[in-house]
Protein backbone atom coordinates (compact mmCIF):
# COMPACT_ATOMS: atom_id res chain seq x y z
CA UNK A 1 0.00 0.00 0.00
CA UNK A 2 1.45 3.35 -1.02
CA UNK A 3 0.10 5.32 1.94
CA UNK A 4 2.03 8.45 1.00
CA UNK A 5 0.26 8.51 -2.33
CA UNK A 6 -3.20 8.08 -0.78
CA UNK A 7 -2.38 10.83 1.67
CA UNK A 8 -1.08 13.08 -1.13
CA UNK A 9 -4.25 12.65 -3.21
CA UNK A 10 -6.50 13.09 -0.18
CA UNK A 11 -4.80 16.26 1.02
CA UNK A 12 -4.61 17.69 -2.49
CA UNK A 13 -8.33 17.14 -3.01
CA UNK A 14 -9.27 18.49 0.41
CA UNK A 15 -7.21 21.61 -0.29
CA UNK A 16 -9.34 22.25 -3.35
CA UNK A 17 -12.37 22.08 -1.06
CA UNK A 18 -10.93 24.46 1.51
CA UNK A 19 -9.73 26.84 -1.19
CA UNK A 20 -13.39 27.39 -2.01
CA UNK A 21 -14.69 26.70 1.48
CA UNK A 22 -17.18 29.55 1.40
CA UNK A 23 -18.76 28.39 -1.82
CA UNK A 24 -18.54 24.75 -0.73
CA UNK A 25 -20.27 25.19 2.60
CA UNK A 26 -22.24 28.36 2.20
CA UNK A 27 -24.36 27.21 -0.71
CA UNK A 28 -25.73 24.11 1.06
CA UNK A 29 -26.42 26.21 4.16
CA UNK A 30 -28.30 28.80 2.15
CA UNK A 31 -30.28 26.27 0.14
CA UNK A 32 -31.16 24.35 3.32
CA UNK A 33 -32.34 27.53 4.95
CA UNK A 34 -34.48 28.27 1.91
CA UNK A 35 -36.02 24.81 2.07
CA UNK A 36 -36.86 25.40 5.71
CA UNK A 37 -38.43 28.75 4.96
CA UNK A 38 -40.50 27.39 2.09
CA UNK A 39 -41.33 23.86 3.22
CA UNK A 40 -40.92 24.20 6.96
CA UNK A 41 -42.45 27.57 7.67
CA UNK A 42 -44.72 28.42 4.72
CA UNK A 43 -46.11 25.03 3.75
CA UNK A 44 -45.28 23.18 6.95
CA UNK A 45 -47.48 25.48 8.99
CA UNK A 46 -50.46 23.99 7.12
CA UNK A 47 -49.27 20.43 7.72
CA UNK A 48 -49.57 19.29 11.28
CA UNK A 49 -47.44 16.28 11.70
CA UNK A 50 -46.18 13.43 9.58
CA UNK A 51 -46.01 10.09 11.37
CA UNK A 52 -46.02 11.90 14.68
CA UNK A 53 -43.16 14.22 13.76
CA UNK A 54 -43.47 17.96 13.15
CA UNK A 55 -43.20 18.56 9.40
CA UNK A 56 -40.24 20.93 9.78
CA UNK A 57 -38.26 18.24 11.57
CA UNK A 58 -39.57 15.47 9.33
CA UNK A 59 -37.87 16.91 6.22
CA UNK A 60 -34.44 17.28 7.86
CA UNK A 61 -33.15 13.77 7.04
CA UNK A 62 -34.40 14.09 3.46
CA UNK A 63 -32.77 17.48 3.07
CA UNK A 64 -29.48 16.18 4.37
CA UNK A 65 -29.67 13.20 2.01
CA UNK A 66 -30.47 15.44 -0.96
CA UNK A 67 -27.40 17.60 -0.40
CA UNK A 68 -25.07 14.81 0.66
CA UNK A 69 -25.89 12.59 -2.29
CA UNK A 70 -25.57 15.31 -4.90
CA UNK A 71 -22.43 16.75 -3.30
CA UNK A 72 -20.76 13.36 -2.97
CA UNK A 73 -21.43 12.61 -6.62
CA UNK A 74 -20.37 15.99 -7.93
CA UNK A 75 -17.22 16.16 -5.80
CA UNK A 76 -16.06 12.67 -6.66
CA UNK A 77 -16.95 12.85 -10.34
CA UNK A 78 -15.28 16.23 -10.77
CA UNK A 79 -12.26 15.13 -8.75
CA UNK A 80 -11.33 12.40 -11.21
CA UNK A 81 -12.81 13.97 -14.34
CA UNK A 82 -10.78 17.16 -14.01
CA UNK A 83 -7.34 15.45 -14.23
CA UNK A 84 -8.63 13.56 -17.25
CA UNK A 85 -9.85 16.80 -18.81
CA UNK A 86 -6.67 18.82 -18.26
CA UNK A 87 -4.31 15.90 -18.84
CA UNK A 88 -2.74 15.67 -15.38
CA UNK A 89 -4.03 12.09 -15.18
CA UNK A 90 -0.70 11.07 -16.76
CA UNK A 91 0.90 11.57 -13.40
CA UNK A 92 -1.54 9.26 -11.61
CA UNK A 93 -1.01 6.61 -14.26
CA UNK A 94 2.77 6.84 -14.18
CA UNK A 95 3.03 6.83 -10.39
CA UNK A 96 3.82 3.64 -8.47
CA UNK A 97 0.25 3.32 -7.23
CA UNK A 98 -2.61 1.01 -8.04
CA UNK A 99 -6.17 1.88 -8.88
CA UNK A 100 -7.40 1.01 -5.41
CA UNK A 101 -5.13 3.63 -3.88
CA UNK A 102 -6.34 6.21 -6.39
CA UNK A 103 -9.93 5.33 -5.49
CA UNK A 104 -9.29 5.55 -1.75
CA UNK A 105 -7.66 8.95 -2.15
CA UNK A 106 -10.31 10.50 -4.38
CA UNK A 107 -13.38 8.81 -2.95
CA UNK A 108 -12.15 9.33 0.61
CA UNK A 109 -11.77 13.05 -0.01
CA UNK A 110 -15.13 13.37 -1.76
CA UNK A 111 -16.87 11.44 1.02
CA UNK A 112 -15.23 13.62 3.66
CA UNK A 113 -16.45 16.76 1.93
CA UNK A 114 -19.97 15.38 1.64
CA UNK A 115 -19.90 14.36 5.29
CA UNK A 116 -18.80 17.86 6.32
CA UNK A 117 -21.63 19.34 4.29
CA UNK A 118 -24.10 16.92 5.88
CA UNK A 119 -22.96 17.90 9.36
CA UNK A 120 -23.16 21.61 8.52
CA UNK A 121 -26.72 21.17 7.26
CA UNK A 122 -27.63 19.26 10.41
CA UNK A 123 -26.28 22.11 12.51
CA UNK A 124 -28.15 24.65 10.38
CA UNK A 125 -31.35 22.65 10.75
CA UNK A 126 -30.99 22.86 14.50
CA UNK A 127 -31.51 26.61 14.28
CA UNK A 128 -34.89 26.09 12.63
CA UNK A 129 -36.38 23.06 14.33
CA UNK A 130 -35.99 21.02 17.50
CA UNK A 131 -34.23 17.82 16.65
CA UNK A 132 -34.03 14.86 18.95
CA UNK A 133 -31.94 12.20 17.27
CA UNK A 134 -32.96 8.80 18.60
CA UNK A 135 -30.14 6.67 17.20
CA UNK A 136 -27.13 9.00 16.80
CA UNK A 137 -24.62 6.23 16.13
CA UNK A 138 -26.82 4.66 13.46
CA UNK A 139 -27.43 8.11 12.01
CA UNK A 140 -23.71 8.76 11.69
CA UNK A 141 -23.05 5.29 10.30
CA UNK A 142 -25.79 5.77 7.69
CA UNK A 143 -24.42 9.15 6.76
CA UNK A 144 -20.89 7.81 6.34
CA UNK A 145 -22.12 4.88 4.23
CA UNK A 146 -24.17 7.17 2.00
CA UNK A 147 -21.22 9.53 1.59
CA UNK A 148 -18.91 6.66 0.68
CA UNK A 149 -21.20 4.84 -1.70
CA UNK A 150 -22.35 7.96 -3.55
CA UNK A 151 -18.77 9.18 -3.80
CA UNK A 152 -17.88 5.82 -5.33
CA UNK A 153 -20.78 6.24 -7.71
CA UNK A 154 -19.60 9.75 -8.55
CA UNK A 155 -16.10 8.44 -9.19
CA UNK A 156 -17.51 5.98 -11.70
CA UNK A 157 -19.40 8.79 -13.43
CA UNK A 158 -16.22 10.86 -13.52
CA UNK A 159 -14.33 8.01 -15.19
CA UNK A 160 -17.16 7.38 -17.63
CA UNK A 161 -17.85 11.01 -18.58
CA UNK A 162 -16.17 12.27 -21.73
CA UNK A 163 -17.37 15.85 -21.42
CA UNK A 164 -18.85 18.23 -18.90
CA UNK A 165 -22.40 17.57 -20.12
CA UNK A 166 -22.12 13.88 -19.35
CA UNK A 167 -20.71 14.78 -15.97
CA UNK A 168 -23.94 16.62 -15.15
CA UNK A 169 -26.25 14.18 -16.88
CA UNK A 170 -26.69 11.44 -14.30
CA UNK A 171 -26.88 13.65 -11.21
CA UNK A 172 -29.44 15.85 -12.94
CA UNK A 173 -31.54 13.27 -14.76
CA UNK A 174 -31.34 10.35 -12.38
CA UNK A 175 -30.25 11.23 -8.87
CA UNK A 176 -32.19 14.46 -8.26
CA UNK A 177 -35.56 13.02 -9.41
CA UNK A 178 -34.98 9.81 -7.46
CA UNK A 179 -34.17 11.77 -4.31
CA UNK A 180 -37.13 14.13 -4.72
CA UNK A 181 -39.46 11.22 -5.38
CA UNK A 182 -37.80 9.14 -2.70
CA UNK A 183 -39.71 10.68 0.16
CA UNK A 184 -37.37 13.54 1.04
CA UNK A 185 -40.26 15.82 1.77
CA UNK A 186 -43.09 13.41 2.44
CA UNK A 187 -43.91 10.03 3.82
CA UNK A 188 -44.61 7.27 1.33
CA UNK A 189 -47.84 6.58 3.20
CA UNK A 190 -49.14 9.97 2.03
CA UNK A 191 -49.18 8.72 -1.59
CA UNK A 192 -52.07 6.86 -3.27
CA UNK A 193 -51.59 3.05 -2.98
CA UNK A 194 -50.60 2.58 -6.63
CA UNK A 195 -47.83 5.17 -6.37
CA UNK A 196 -46.69 3.65 -3.11
CA UNK A 197 -45.95 0.44 -5.00
CA UNK A 198 -44.12 2.30 -7.77
CA UNK A 199 -42.10 4.18 -5.21
CA UNK A 200 -40.82 0.95 -3.73
CA UNK A 201 -38.78 0.48 -6.91
CA UNK A 202 -36.90 3.66 -6.16
CA UNK A 203 -33.75 2.62 -4.29
CA UNK A 204 -33.36 6.04 -2.72
CA UNK A 205 -36.58 5.46 -0.76
CA UNK A 206 -34.80 2.82 1.30
CA UNK A 207 -31.86 5.09 2.00
CA UNK A 208 -33.95 8.05 3.09
CA UNK A 209 -36.28 5.85 5.09
CA UNK A 210 -33.40 4.26 6.97
CA UNK A 211 -31.78 7.60 7.63
CA UNK A 212 -35.08 9.00 8.88
CA UNK A 213 -35.46 5.99 11.15
CA UNK A 214 -32.18 6.89 12.86
CA UNK A 215 -33.67 10.31 13.63
CA UNK A 216 -37.23 9.51 14.68
CA UNK A 217 -37.46 5.75 15.07
CA UNK A 218 -40.16 5.55 12.38
CA UNK A 219 -39.66 4.51 8.80
CA UNK A 220 -41.50 3.88 5.53
CA UNK A 221 -39.80 0.53 5.08
CA UNK A 222 -38.30 -1.83 7.60
CA UNK A 223 -34.79 -0.80 8.68
CA UNK A 224 -33.44 -4.17 7.56
CA UNK A 225 -34.37 -3.36 3.95
CA UNK A 226 -32.66 -0.01 4.24
CA UNK A 227 -29.47 -1.64 5.46
CA UNK A 228 -29.68 -4.17 2.67
CA UNK A 229 -30.24 -1.43 0.09
CA UNK A 230 -27.21 0.58 1.12
CA UNK A 231 -25.08 -2.58 1.30
CA UNK A 232 -26.15 -3.66 -2.20
CA UNK A 233 -25.55 -0.21 -3.66
CA UNK A 234 -22.12 -0.03 -2.06
CA UNK A 235 -21.23 -3.51 -3.33
CA UNK A 236 -22.40 -2.67 -6.86
CA UNK A 237 -20.29 0.47 -6.94
CA UNK A 238 -17.28 -1.43 -5.62
CA UNK A 239 -17.74 -4.08 -8.28
CA UNK A 240 -17.98 -1.43 -11.01
CA UNK A 241 -14.84 0.27 -9.75
CA UNK A 242 -13.06 -3.09 -9.66
CA UNK A 243 -14.06 -3.69 -13.29
CA UNK A 244 -12.76 -0.29 -14.29
CA UNK A 245 -9.55 -1.16 -12.51
CA UNK A 246 -9.21 -4.46 -14.33
CA UNK A 247 -9.89 -3.10 -17.77
CA UNK A 248 -8.43 0.40 -17.52
CA UNK A 249 -11.77 1.60 -18.91
CA UNK A 250 -11.59 5.15 -20.27
CA UNK A 251 -8.41 6.02 -18.41
CA UNK A 252 -5.78 3.96 -20.16
CA UNK A 253 -5.44 3.61 -23.89
CA UNK B 1 27.71 -0.15 -17.22
CA UNK B 2 24.58 -2.05 -16.36
CA UNK B 3 21.46 -2.02 -18.46
CA UNK B 4 18.75 -0.07 -16.67
CA UNK B 5 15.99 -0.04 -19.28
CA UNK B 6 15.43 -3.09 -21.41
CA UNK B 7 12.75 -3.09 -24.06
CA UNK B 8 12.05 -6.35 -25.81
CA UNK B 9 9.88 -6.53 -28.93
CA UNK B 10 7.45 -4.01 -27.49
CA UNK B 11 4.30 -3.58 -29.54
CA UNK B 12 1.33 -1.29 -29.38
CA UNK B 13 -1.67 -1.49 -31.61
CA UNK B 14 -4.33 1.13 -30.86
CA UNK B 15 -7.99 0.28 -31.00
CA UNK B 16 -8.47 1.67 -34.49
CA UNK B 17 -5.78 -0.75 -35.69
CA UNK B 18 -3.00 1.82 -35.87
CA UNK B 19 0.33 0.18 -35.13
CA UNK B 20 2.22 2.74 -33.09
CA UNK B 21 5.02 0.38 -32.03
CA UNK B 22 6.03 -2.52 -34.27
CA UNK B 23 8.33 -4.56 -32.08
CA UNK B 24 10.72 -2.11 -30.49
CA UNK B 25 13.81 -3.54 -28.80
CA UNK B 26 16.23 -1.32 -27.00
CA UNK B 27 18.77 -1.44 -24.18
CA UNK B 28 19.60 1.68 -22.26
CA UNK B 29 22.66 1.79 -20.05
CA UNK B 30 22.62 3.27 -16.58
CA UNK B 31 23.77 6.86 -16.51
CA UNK B 32 23.65 7.55 -20.22
CA UNK B 33 21.68 10.12 -22.13
CA UNK B 34 19.80 8.57 -25.01
CA UNK B 35 18.14 10.77 -27.57
CA UNK B 36 15.16 9.23 -29.28
CA UNK B 37 14.87 10.92 -32.61
CA UNK B 38 12.04 10.64 -35.02
CA UNK B 39 9.51 12.62 -37.02
CA UNK B 40 6.03 13.37 -35.68
CA UNK B 41 3.97 10.21 -35.26
CA UNK B 42 7.03 7.96 -35.26
CA UNK B 43 6.09 6.37 -31.93
CA UNK B 44 8.38 8.28 -29.59
CA UNK B 45 5.66 9.30 -27.17
CA UNK B 46 3.92 5.93 -27.39
CA UNK B 47 7.16 4.20 -26.42
CA UNK B 48 7.61 6.48 -23.42
CA UNK B 49 3.94 6.17 -22.46
CA UNK B 50 4.16 2.39 -22.54
CA UNK B 51 7.28 2.37 -20.37
CA UNK B 52 5.71 4.78 -17.87
CA UNK B 53 2.39 2.97 -17.56
CA UNK B 54 0.22 5.47 -19.39
CA UNK B 55 -0.61 3.10 -22.22
CA UNK B 56 -0.78 -0.65 -22.03
CA UNK B 57 1.47 -2.36 -24.56
CA UNK B 58 -0.22 -5.00 -26.69
CA UNK B 59 2.86 -7.17 -27.00
CA UNK B 60 6.43 -7.66 -25.90
CA UNK B 61 7.91 -6.70 -22.57
CA UNK B 62 10.09 -4.15 -20.88
CA UNK B 63 11.95 -3.83 -17.61
CA UNK B 64 13.20 -0.85 -15.70
CA UNK B 65 15.93 -1.54 -13.19
CA UNK B 66 15.15 -5.23 -13.70
CA UNK B 67 11.49 -4.75 -12.74
CA UNK B 68 8.89 -5.71 -15.33
CA UNK B 69 6.74 -2.71 -16.21
CA UNK B 70 3.55 -4.76 -15.85
CA UNK B 71 4.13 -7.32 -13.11
CA UNK B 72 6.59 -5.20 -11.14
CA UNK B 73 5.05 -1.86 -11.99
CA UNK B 74 5.42 -0.39 -8.53
CA UNK B 75 9.16 -0.90 -8.32
CA UNK B 76 9.60 0.00 -11.99
CA UNK B 77 7.61 3.22 -11.82
CA UNK B 78 9.16 4.28 -8.53
CA UNK B 79 12.40 4.70 -10.49
CA UNK B 80 10.85 6.82 -13.23
CA UNK B 81 10.31 10.51 -13.69
CA UNK B 82 8.34 11.75 -16.67
CA UNK B 83 8.19 15.21 -18.19
CA UNK B 84 5.37 15.02 -20.71
CA UNK B 85 5.10 16.90 -23.92
CA UNK B 86 1.82 18.60 -23.03
CA UNK B 87 1.74 21.33 -20.41
CA UNK B 88 -0.67 19.35 -18.24
CA UNK B 89 -0.95 21.15 -14.91
CA UNK B 90 -3.79 22.09 -12.63
CA UNK B 91 -4.25 25.81 -13.28
CA UNK B 92 -5.55 26.83 -9.86
CA UNK B 93 -2.94 25.09 -7.75
CA UNK B 94 0.17 26.68 -6.29
CA UNK B 95 3.51 25.64 -7.73
CA UNK B 96 4.86 24.26 -4.46
CA UNK B 97 1.72 22.26 -3.72
CA UNK B 98 1.70 20.55 -7.06
CA UNK B 99 5.38 19.64 -6.67
CA UNK B 100 4.77 18.29 -3.15
CA UNK B 101 1.84 16.32 -4.50
CA UNK B 102 4.06 14.61 -7.06
CA UNK B 103 6.55 13.60 -4.41
CA UNK B 104 3.79 12.14 -2.25
CA UNK B 105 2.26 10.33 -5.20
CA UNK B 106 5.53 8.52 -5.72
CA UNK B 107 5.48 7.35 -2.13
CA UNK B 108 8.11 9.69 -0.73
CA UNK B 109 8.17 11.68 2.50
CA UNK B 110 7.77 15.41 2.17
CA UNK B 111 11.29 16.81 1.96
CA UNK B 112 11.11 20.62 2.03
CA UNK B 113 14.89 21.05 1.63
CA UNK B 114 14.99 18.91 -1.50
CA UNK B 115 11.96 20.63 -2.99
CA UNK B 116 13.52 24.01 -2.31
CA UNK B 117 16.75 22.93 -3.99
CA UNK B 118 14.93 21.71 -7.09
CA UNK B 119 12.77 24.81 -7.33
CA UNK B 120 15.81 27.06 -6.95
CA UNK B 121 17.71 25.10 -9.57
CA UNK B 122 14.85 25.68 -12.01
CA UNK B 123 14.46 29.36 -11.04
CA UNK B 124 11.01 28.62 -9.64
CA UNK B 125 11.61 29.37 -5.98
CA UNK B 126 10.33 32.94 -6.23
CA UNK B 127 7.22 31.65 -7.96
CA UNK B 128 6.53 28.87 -5.48
CA UNK B 129 3.34 30.46 -4.18
CA UNK B 130 2.07 31.53 -7.59
CA UNK B 131 -0.89 29.78 -9.10
CA UNK B 132 0.06 27.77 -12.17
CA UNK B 133 -2.27 29.71 -14.46
CA UNK B 134 -0.29 32.89 -13.67
CA UNK B 135 2.87 31.37 -15.14
CA UNK B 136 4.22 31.67 -18.66
CA UNK B 137 4.56 28.61 -20.88
CA UNK B 138 8.27 28.32 -20.16
CA UNK B 139 7.65 28.51 -16.43
CA UNK B 140 5.01 25.80 -16.68
CA UNK B 141 7.54 23.60 -18.43
CA UNK B 142 9.89 24.18 -15.50
CA UNK B 143 7.15 23.17 -13.07
CA UNK B 144 6.68 19.91 -14.98
CA UNK B 145 10.40 19.25 -14.72
CA UNK B 146 10.35 20.04 -11.00
CA UNK B 147 7.45 17.62 -10.53
CA UNK B 148 9.37 14.88 -12.29
CA UNK B 149 12.59 15.53 -10.36
CA UNK B 150 11.09 15.93 -6.90
CA UNK B 151 10.72 12.20 -6.38
CA UNK B 152 14.35 11.55 -7.24
CA UNK B 153 13.98 9.33 -10.31
CA UNK B 154 16.80 7.08 -11.50
CA UNK B 155 15.44 7.19 -15.04
CA UNK B 156 14.11 10.43 -16.42
CA UNK B 157 11.99 10.62 -19.55
CA UNK B 158 11.89 13.99 -21.23
CA UNK B 159 9.29 14.05 -23.96
CA UNK B 160 10.06 16.95 -26.28
CA UNK B 161 11.25 19.05 -23.35
CA UNK B 162 12.31 22.05 -25.34
CA UNK B 163 9.42 22.24 -27.77
CA UNK B 164 8.45 25.89 -27.82
CA UNK B 165 10.71 27.11 -25.03
CA UNK B 166 13.04 30.06 -25.14
CA UNK B 167 16.81 29.94 -25.40
CA UNK B 168 17.29 30.65 -21.72
CA UNK B 169 15.16 27.75 -20.57
CA UNK B 170 16.77 25.45 -23.08
CA UNK B 171 20.17 26.36 -21.69
CA UNK B 172 18.94 25.94 -18.10
CA UNK B 173 17.50 22.61 -18.95
CA UNK B 174 20.63 21.31 -20.55
CA UNK B 175 22.41 22.35 -17.38
CA UNK B 176 19.91 20.43 -15.28
CA UNK B 177 20.35 17.43 -17.55
CA UNK B 178 24.11 17.60 -17.16
CA UNK B 179 23.74 17.83 -13.39
CA UNK B 180 21.48 14.79 -13.37
CA UNK B 181 23.88 12.86 -15.53
CA UNK B 182 26.63 13.67 -13.05
CA UNK B 183 24.44 12.11 -10.36
CA UNK B 184 24.13 8.99 -12.47
CA UNK B 185 20.54 9.54 -13.60
CA UNK B 186 19.70 7.89 -16.90
CA UNK B 187 17.97 10.24 -19.30
CA UNK B 188 15.83 9.38 -22.28
CA UNK B 189 15.02 12.37 -24.35
CA UNK B 190 12.72 12.53 -27.31
CA UNK B 191 13.14 15.38 -29.65
CA UNK B 192 12.98 16.38 -33.21
CA UNK B 193 15.45 19.16 -32.60
CA UNK B 194 18.52 17.40 -33.82
CA UNK B 195 20.86 19.98 -32.37
CA UNK B 196 19.55 19.05 -28.96
CA UNK B 197 20.48 15.42 -29.42
CA UNK B 198 23.76 16.47 -30.93
CA UNK B 199 24.52 18.71 -27.98
CA UNK B 200 23.72 16.46 -25.03
CA UNK B 201 23.15 12.84 -26.02
CA UNK B 202 25.61 9.99 -25.59
CA UNK B 203 23.69 7.71 -27.88
CA UNK B 204 21.06 8.28 -30.50
CA UNK B 205 18.18 6.01 -31.39
CA UNK B 206 16.26 6.79 -34.53
CA UNK B 207 12.65 5.68 -34.61
CA UNK B 208 10.27 5.91 -37.52
CA UNK B 209 6.84 4.35 -38.07
CA UNK B 210 7.04 2.44 -34.80
CA UNK B 211 10.38 0.82 -35.53
CA UNK B 212 13.86 1.55 -34.28
CA UNK B 213 16.03 2.17 -37.32
CA UNK B 214 19.28 2.34 -35.44
CA UNK B 215 20.79 2.86 -32.03
CA UNK B 216 24.32 4.08 -31.98
CA UNK B 217 26.87 6.05 -30.10
CA UNK B 218 26.43 9.59 -31.31
CA UNK B 219 30.09 10.15 -32.19
CA UNK B 220 30.33 6.77 -33.95
CA UNK B 221 27.17 7.46 -35.84
CA UNK B 222 28.41 10.76 -37.03
CA UNK B 223 31.80 9.37 -37.90
CA UNK B 224 30.36 6.35 -39.64
CA UNK B 225 27.66 8.04 -41.56
CA UNK B 226 29.11 11.48 -41.63
CA UNK B 227 30.19 12.88 -44.90
CA UNK B 228 32.58 15.74 -44.56
CA UNK B 229 32.89 18.68 -46.81
CA UNK B 230 35.91 20.80 -47.51
CA UNK B 231 35.47 24.41 -48.46
CA UNK B 232 38.35 26.11 -50.13
CA UNK B 233 38.21 29.90 -50.28
CA UNK B 234 40.10 31.27 -53.26
CA UNK B 235 41.97 34.51 -53.47
CA UNK B 236 40.76 35.07 -57.03
CA UNK B 237 37.20 34.09 -57.96
CA UNK B 238 36.67 31.58 -60.77
CA UNK B 239 33.86 31.54 -63.30
CA UNK B 240 34.06 27.79 -63.82
CA UNK B 241 35.87 24.78 -62.40
CA UNK B 242 39.15 24.39 -64.33
CA UNK B 243 39.32 21.46 -66.78
CA UNK B 244 42.22 19.85 -64.92
CA UNK B 245 40.11 19.55 -61.77
CA UNK B 246 37.07 18.00 -63.44
CA UNK B 247 37.75 14.57 -61.91
CA UNK B 248 37.37 15.84 -58.35
CA UNK B 249 33.63 16.47 -58.33
CA UNK B 250 34.02 20.04 -57.14
CA UNK B 251 31.37 22.65 -57.07
CA UNK B 252 31.70 26.37 -57.15
CA UNK B 253 30.26 28.25 -54.23
CA UNK B 254 29.85 31.87 -53.20
CA UNK B 255 29.98 33.41 -56.72
CA UNK B 256 33.07 31.49 -57.61
CA UNK B 257 35.02 32.59 -54.58
CA UNK B 258 35.13 29.11 -53.10
CA UNK B 259 35.29 25.46 -54.14
CA UNK B 260 33.43 22.75 -52.29
CA UNK B 261 34.68 19.22 -52.10
CA UNK B 262 32.73 16.37 -50.50
CA UNK B 263 34.51 13.33 -49.16
CA UNK B 264 33.80 10.34 -47.05
CA UNK B 265 35.80 9.65 -43.91
CA UNK B 266 35.01 5.95 -44.29
CA UNK B 267 36.87 5.69 -47.58
CA UNK B 268 40.47 4.49 -47.97
CA UNK B 269 41.67 7.91 -48.85
CA UNK B 270 39.94 11.23 -48.76
CA UNK B 271 41.70 12.53 -51.84
CA UNK B 272 42.49 15.79 -50.10
CA UNK B 273 46.25 15.61 -50.63
CA UNK B 274 45.89 14.98 -54.33
CA UNK B 275 43.30 17.72 -54.66
CA UNK B 276 45.49 20.29 -52.93
CA UNK B 277 48.45 19.32 -55.12
CA UNK B 278 46.26 19.69 -58.20
CA UNK B 279 45.09 23.09 -57.01
CA UNK B 280 48.70 24.21 -56.57
CA UNK B 281 49.57 22.89 -60.02
CA UNK B 282 46.74 24.98 -61.49
CA UNK B 283 48.31 27.99 -59.83
CA UNK B 284 45.25 28.72 -57.68
CA UNK B 285 46.01 30.65 -54.53
CA UNK B 286 44.04 29.69 -51.43
CA UNK B 287 42.74 32.13 -48.86
CA UNK B 288 41.20 29.72 -46.35
CA UNK B 289 40.25 26.10 -45.82
CA UNK B 290 37.37 24.82 -43.75
CA UNK B 291 36.09 21.29 -43.17
CA UNK B 292 32.64 20.52 -41.90
CA UNK B 293 31.07 17.35 -40.55
CA UNK B 294 27.51 16.74 -41.70
CA UNK B 295 25.11 17.20 -38.82
CA UNK B 296 22.89 14.60 -37.21
CA UNK B 297 20.03 16.30 -38.94
CA UNK B 298 21.37 15.43 -42.36
CA UNK B 299 22.04 11.88 -41.23
CA UNK B 300 18.59 11.65 -39.79
CA UNK B 301 16.82 12.98 -42.83
CA UNK B 302 18.85 10.58 -44.94
CA UNK B 303 17.86 7.63 -42.79
CA UNK B 304 14.19 8.43 -42.65
CA UNK B 305 14.07 9.04 -46.39
CA UNK B 306 15.79 5.74 -47.03
CA UNK B 307 12.96 4.06 -45.16
CA UNK B 308 10.23 5.91 -47.01
CA UNK B 309 11.10 5.87 -50.67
Amino acid sequence: MNLHAIRAIYIYEMKRFFRTVMESLLSPVISTSLYFVVFGAAIGSRIDQVEGVAYGAFIVPGLIMLSVMTQAISNASFGIYFPKFIGTIFELLSAPINFLEIVIGYVGAAATKALLIGVVILITANFFVDLDIQHPVAMLAFLVMICLSFSLFGFIIGIWAENFQQLQLIPLLVITPLVFLGGSFYSISMLPPAWQTVTLFNPVVYLISGFRWSFFGTADVAIGYSLLAIAVFFALCLAAVWLIFKTGYRIKS
Amino acid sequence: MATIVKVDDLRKVYKGGFKALRGVSLSIEEGEILALLGPNGAGKTTLISALCGITTPTGGSATIGGHDIVTGYRAARAMIGLVPQELALEPFEKVINTVRFSRGLFGKYNDPALIERILRQLSLWDKRNSRIRELSGGMKRRVLIAKALCHEPRVLFLDEPTAGVDVELRRDMWQVVEGLKAQGVTIILTTHYIEEAEAIADRVAVINKGEILLVENKADLMARMGRKSLRIDLSEPLDHVPEALKDYDLELAGDGEALKYHYDTRGDGTGITRLLQALAKEGLSLRDIETRQSSLEEIFVGLVNEETP
